[in-house]
């Protein structure tokens, strides 16, 4: 029998009741130890569901169910060490948990009490073993206010939602006006998430003008940039916690009908929303009359189907509209015509997931985190070739120094780092001279990138700057929804002579071509793929033009990346003679003599493959 | 191809779920490229009739998203991740190992209806690249090496 | 009446109403900004071809002036060099992919992509590159596809929604594999499409144009046929735009005059035959009224809608009239009671149909179009054709005099003929006949207005010996579906119901010239509103000139009947001017 809460009255002792059994959980007041297994997709994929399943078989077998329990939570963040488990209330956090590791888990923590050291995380300085989160580096630096839940509490537990204090922003909308709310959001400085740093508290402000019966609040959770899952994470992590955000949106321009767009990519999240959606409904906090009052409020929920152009705010309505994700020109404004010709805000999710946040604590104590350009903190998905890959929540204002080297950890193997990507596809390269730029929306753009959406990939001396522009213009013509002359035609076109530099064709014209048309492309495209689609070419020209003359005039590639312009060579002096290398090679272009003779690569006939240099265990084989 | 009539059961059935919902067009075409496997002009005739959209924009609109496939898939659809934290990391190595040894290039399926190699762009893992996902089971951290030993696993299977 | 407000175009003001695009706005100041994917003139955009890109203090890069709406105070840039190079970038990007045969096209000289490449000072072979994989559809008699001609505008897509509301066109894949075309990229025979070709007339390019028969015509011409020519009314009202002419010019004694000089044997007016078609026609309806066959009875004489009632409604094809359109009855008679008297062998007869459109080039080629071996037409020229054989001969249009058709046994034509290429036309000569046909008594005044004009469904009543007759008029399936529904419904309160492909009727045919403001300067601005009532006009005129105005009274048919067929309606008559309908076409055939 489920139980209403169609009152304030009713809510508040939900809330008390949740935040009281919560808070027992984590202080161990409820006499009993509780176990949470990070169930974020990286997690999943490295069996942390087994995990999860092992440890509930083993309470169960102990009969241990009233003193022990055992819950999926979101992600912790730090994926390159994942799985995790952790224990409370002792806050004790394994890191890189194997299923084969649970039983001596078990038996040595929860029955015997006693923390498995080998597999606390060892601070790669120090070398020392770290017990609590808080005390590893990787956090120290965080500021994890949208990520509060995250790693906490169970997403799939509409309580413990309630237990981290959800609804209580809601609660306390309601009693403001819409202007009032829209107000707050303004003040707090919160700027669009999803990358283009848009005014929310502008943007709430147009729609809240449009007189109209019918308008609608959107959350874009088409998360396309590759190497971005801050929205991912998110959704899965704390789903309650942006429906809230969403319904207050939806309060102050005066919506009663919500839509999610999430990627079809993302089967998790969707699956933790329907049911914290399914779950808000039965208890009456989504539907009509809500605690009440005169505000109704439904969610919907439409999935993409693998088009990375719908993340584009138009386009996305085009798709929940049934047609082809193609962008509309604008104006008109989705804020004056929207979905279905109704004034519609489009919000991106992590900017949701802070909207309790500023409500309850207020836009003047949110605005103290950051710097004068951006308020707030903003989530990255650190990867690529550093050593802690994962999701960092740091204020606005750290730098990327901090981010790269301090929460994560540096280049992987000493190597040395050549560059950062940020804003993914549409973002620049920022280099070892922009390693001090504070990050915000204003000094990124400064610096020649942007915020984006949050992918952050970090790049070292073996990547090559000229092939990654290639790899992100490749991207976009797959992706090009095809509308617009500059984007279908310019972008192929584009590609065509960096791909012509790539394999040793390019002519110093090719760069000044390059240039003019990416500029053209830039002002001339109908929506923001297109318009941003020549960002990272024009961003590598600037900063790495030595690296594309070198490709054209010596045809080189000094990084060893573009196929035509390296070739695989052995070192006869260190060469062991042990043929691994032309037993593995697909092509048979490896010849020698086992034991007797050194081997050598037929670089007329080697397709560049790598594995040669893979398999090799004596580093004879290089690239040149 | 002349759809049995199960098949046009199980499309209208389909239809008849979202009949409440305003352009319910992709909801449809999800739930059908997942229960009937792919959706051919014959399918999306039947669509058009019920939810009163021409077949030309339905066939726009499947042949402008990726999830939406006019053939069958094979039995096991090979994603490789190509999102950038995997192709920095030699994603794209590996896809082209798939494709030697299935004899297929990316977005084709093998003779036997058995195998079909999808690029992916990111499906999330990047702390795991480079990643690959066979009918939605994730393997993390592939190398070119167990490309072979991963392939072999499916093959053995029915 | 709209706000004025005050905009500045290179820091000139200019006073104009508000609620325009900046497109519309500029052309009213005298600027016309180069543009290719909007059409009707500026009221539908897709601002996806990115050719019309101005400067806009104030907006993030560059702006659609298609779509993009003026405020007060707005300054734009038309000539700001970002703007300039942006313009030229876009069209070069397009030619880059576009096939140029231009000097063999047959779009050449309305082809907007050259006019607009001229404007914006497009140079040669700027990127070079690959192309998108080409189709070339050559399949349907009427109309063809080529896209490797295609810039993906999307107005032809927007027409066939628009005009016929069956949306046979569509975008398919993404990205630069996007292809404009029916589903899986099929033939037009392969789908329900009706070879209206509405979509070529809005096409910029030749991507879409209509399938040319002028080889069919040489190679009659060297097989030493004696080849009879026969025009369509509307082919009247419109030819001359292709010569200079202003819209609403008429051509007729010119176009004779052409036609004289190109070598045919005969040059016949298709008005005979529509005079045919009413006679047949209304005494048809007469016969259906009698009987108490359910009605309404639906008009046959456009191939683009009984190909539309074939694929959509079939059920419905038992209210269809049996009767073919009048140059298929005309070419019936010319191989039978005209070669029987001139004692000549049909088999070395080839008629040549001059129409306004591309549907007929399909209806001559349907089972029931032939008597005793003969197919009744053999050759369909639309408009557009015609003026090119005509230029090809170097034949000087303005110093041609006026020539009269020509009367050989056949060939006289009545008012009631003449105004069937517009719509209402049908109706108005059926009603002066049908009239007569039960009353015995002509029909006064001999117009009849209430089924003229272009509102989407037009309706009267008429009282013909006491009982009251309801009869409507529509032309477009967008418009003419409703009706049909009602039919379906058993609702229909109508006897008779004229039916035209093409928005407006033939006047308006898919074979018609272009009408392309751009390229016609002399025009006022607001020709697209304008036309078809000037053409349409040319028609209405005609009728009033005529002597005869009634085509029961037409000498040739009265004789015709006397000599040949016998009474109206005869068996003999059924054997060679009727026709029959397939209920059972396949939208999607299975394709090889």
């Amino acid at each position: 029998m489920v139980e209403l809460i169609k009152s304030e009255a009713l809510l508040d002792k939900k809330i008390a009741t949740c935040v009281d059994k919560l808070d027992k959980k984590f202080s161990g007041q409820d006499g009993m130890r509780h176990i949470v297994v990070c169930g974020g997709t990286g997690c999943l994929s490295s069996e942390s569901k087994e995990i999860l399943e092992e440890l509930e078989r083993l309470i169960k077998e102990h009969n241990l169910e009233d003193k022990v329990s055992a819950n999926v939570v979101g992600c912790f963040g730090f994926c390159s060490q994942g799985p995790f488990v952790k224990i409370y209330p002792e806050d004790t956090l394994y890191h890189a948990v194997k299923v084969s590791d649970v039983a001596k888990i078990f038996d040595e923590d929860i029955i015997n009490h006693k923390v498995v050291t080998e597999l606390l995380y060892e601070d790669p300085n120090t070398h020392e073993r770290i017990q609590k989160q808080d005390d590893i580096n990787f956090y120290a630096k965080q500021k994890r206010i949208v990520l509060h839940g995250s790693g906490t509490i169970n997403p799939e537990n509409l309580d413990e939602a309630f237990g981290n204090h959800s609804f209580e922003a809601l609660k306390k909308v309601l009693h403001m006006t819409q202007q009032a709310v829209v107000d707050e959001v303004l003040a707090s400085g919160l700027r669009g998430r999803g990358g283009a740093g848009f005014p929310t508290g502008k943007k709430w402000q147009f729609a809240l003008n449009q007189v109209n019966e019918q308008k609608y609040v959107v959350c874009n959770g088409d998360e396309g940039d590759p190497g971005a899952f801050m929205d991912r994470s998110i959704l899965e992590a704390n789903p309650v916690n942006v429906i809230e955000g969403m319904m207050i949106a939806g309060y102050a321009i005066g919506a009663r009908d919500g839509y999610f767009y999430v990627r079809a990519e993302y089967p998790i999240a969707v699956i933790r929303l329907k049911k914290a959606i399914k779950e808000l409904e039965e208890v009456g906090l989504l539907g009509d009359n809500i605690l009440g009052t005169k505000f109704s409020f439904r969610v919907h929920l439409r999935l993409g189907a693998g088009a990375f152009v719908c993340g584009e705010e138009t386009a996305l309505l085009n798709s929940i509209e049934g047609k082809r994700g193609m962008p509309r020109p604008r104006p008109p404004f989705p804020a004056v015509k929207g979905l279905w010709d109704k004034p519609t805000i489009i919000n991106n999710v992590e900017t949701l997931a802070n909207v309790a946040y500023i409500i309850n604590h207020g836009a003047s104590e949110y605005s103290k985190i950051g710097d004068a350009d951006s308020k707030g903190t903003k989530i990255f998905a650190l990867g690529g070739k550093v050593k802690n890959v994962g999701l960092v929540e740091v204020p606005m204002g750290t730098t990327l120094r901090t981010l790269i080297f301090d929460i994560g950890g540096g280049i992987v193997n000493d190597k040395k780092f050549q560059a950062i990507q940020t804003g993914g596809p549409s973002g620049g390269c920022l280099t070892e001279a922009d390693l001090d730029t504070p990050i915000d929306y204003g000094s990124l753009i400064a610096a020649g990138s942007m915020m984006g959406s949050g992918g952050a990939i970090v790049m070292d001396e073996d990547n090559c700057m000229v092939d990654v522009a290639k790899f992100y213009l490749e991207f976009i013509c797959d992706e090009s929804c095809g509308k617009c002359t500059p984007c279908r035609i310019g972008t192929k076109r584009l590609l065509e002579v960096l791909t012509r530099i790539t394999n040793g064709n390019g002519s110093m014209e090719d760069l000044d071509l390059l240039k003019s048309l990416a500029s053209t492309i830039k002002t001339g495209a109908l929506c923001g793929l297109g318009q941003t689609a020549a960002n990272p070419v024009l961003s590598t020209l600037a900063k790495f033009y030595p690296v594309y003359v070198e490709h054209v005039t010596d045809k080189k590639c000094r990084n060893g990346v573009c196929k035509k312009l390296i070739t695989y060579n052995i070192d006869p002096n260190k060469c062991k003679k042990c043929s691994m290398c032309a037993r593995n090679c697909p092509v048979g272009c490896i010849s020698g003599v086992v034991g007797k003779e050194a081997f050598k690569i037929d670089t007329k006939k080697c397709i560049k493959c790598g594995t040669c240099m893979a398999v090799c265990r004596f580093g004879a084989v290089y690239k040149k | 191809m002349v759809l049995r009539k199960e098949a046009v059961d199980l499309v209208k059935n389909i239809c008849n779920r979202y009949k409440d919902e305003p352009s319910p067009l992709m909801l449809i075409l999800s739930d059908v490229q997942k229960e009937y496997g792919y959706i051919p002009l014959e399918v999306q005739e039947v669509i058009s009739k019920e939810i009163n959209v021409p077949v030309s924009e339905i066939y726009g609109v499947v042949t402008f998203y990726n999830f939406f496939s006019l053939n069958p898939k094979g039995k096991y659809v090979i994603g490789v991740c190509i999102g950038t934290a995997c192709y920095v990391k030699g994603g794209q190595n590996i896809e082209n190992k798939f494709e030697e040894l299935l004899h297929i290039k990316a977005g084709q399926t093998t003779p036997d209806g058995k195998f079909t190699i999808d690029s992916l762009r990111c499906i999330g893992a990047c702390a795991l690249a480079p990643a690959l996902s066979i009918n939605g089971k994730v393997y993390p951290k592939m190398t070119v090496d167990k490309v072979a030993t991963v392939l072999k696993e499916y093959q053995d299977k029915e | 009446m709209s706000k004025k407000i005050t905009i500045y175009i290179e820091n000139r003001p200019y006073e104009v109403d508000d609620g325009q695009t900046i497109l519309q706005a500029a052309k009213k100041c005298g600027f016309n900004i180069p543009s290719l994917c909007t059409w009707r003139d500026g009221k539908c955009s897709l601002a996806s071809c990115r050719v019309c890109l101005v400067h806009v203090d104030g907006a993030r890069g560059l702006v659609p002036s298609c779509a993009y709406p003026i405020n007060d105070g707005m300054h734009i840039l038309i000539n700001d060099p970002q703007a300039v190079t942006a313009r030229r970038t876009s069209v070069e990007l397009l030619l880059s992919n576009h096939y140029f045969d231009c000097k063999s096209c047959n779009k050449e000289g309305h082809c907007e992509l050259l006019e607009v490449a001229h404007i914006v000072g497009a140079r040669p072979e700027q990127y070079i590159g690959a192309k998108t994989d080409t189709t070339l559809d050559e399949v349907a008699p009427g109309i063809i596809r080529d896209t490797s001609k295609c810039i993906l505008c999307g107005r032809c897509i927007e027409a066939c929604k628009d005009a016929q509301g069956i949306s046979i066109l569509g975008f398919e894949n993404r990205g630069f594999k996007t292809v404009v075309g029916p589903v899986q990229n099929r033939s037009f025979s392969e789908v329900p499409c009706i070879q209206c070709g509405q979509c070529t007339l809005v096409c910029p390019t030749g991507a879409l144009m209509e399938h040319s028969s002028i080889d069919k015509l040489d190679k009659a011409f060297a097989d030493k046929k004696l080849v009879i020519v026969q025009t369509a009314p509307a082919v009247r009202a419109a030819i001359g735009e292709e010569f200079g002419e202003k819209i609403g010019t008429t051509s007729t004694g010119k176009m004779v005059a052409a036609l004289h000089r190109l070598g045919f044997y005969r040059v016949f007016d298709v008005n005979f035959g529509a005079d045919e078609t009413i006679v047949e026609e209304a005494t048809e309806l007469v016969k259906r009224i009698k009987d108490k066959v359910p009605g309404p009875m639906l008009t046959s004489c456009s191939p683009g809608w009984v190909n539309y009632i074939e694929y959509y409604y079939p059920e419905l094809i038992s209210h269809l009239s049996s009767c073919k359109s009048p140059h298929t009855m005309m070419g019936a008679t010319i191989k039978s009671y005209y070669a029987q008297k001139h004692n000549i062998d049909p088999k070395n007869i080839c008629v040549v149909s001059v129409m306004p459109c591309t549907a007929k080039k399909f209806e001559i080629t349907r089972d029931g179009e032939a008597v005793d071996g003969n197919p009744d037409v053999d050759i369909v020229l639309t408009t557009r054709e015609i003026a090119r054989v005509i230029k090809r001969s170097g034949i000087n249009w303005k110093s041609l005099p006026d020539e009269q058709f020509d009367d050989d046994l056949i060939g006289d034509y009545t008012g009631a003929g003449v105004i069937f290429g517009v719509t209402g036309g049908v109706m108005e000569a059926a009603i002066r006949s049908a009239y007569y046909f039960i009353t015995g008594k002509e029909l006064e005044p001999v117009e009849f207005k209430p089924v003229r004009g272009f509102a989407a469904i037009k309706s009267a009543t008429v009282n013909i010996a006491g009982h009251d007759y309801n009869f409507a008029v529509s032309s477009g399936m967008a418009n003419a579906h409703k009706l049909l529904d009602e039919i379906k419904e058993g609702k229909s309160k109508y006897d008779f119901i004229e039916i035209m492909g093409c928005p407006g009727g033939c006047i308006n045919g898919g074979g018609q010239p272009y009408v392309n403001p751009a390229f016609l300067p002399n025009e006022d601005p607001d020709i697209l509103d304008t036309y078809k009532e000037k053409r349409a006009a040319v028609l209405y005129r005609e009728d009033e000139g005529r002597p005869i105005r009634r085509s029961h009274l037409n000498p040739d048919i009265i004789r015709l009947y006397k000599d040949f067929f016998g009474e109206f309606g005869s068996e003999k008559a059924h054997k060679y001017l009727h026709t029959h309908y397939n209920a059972n076409r396949e939208k999607f055939p299975k394709i090889k």
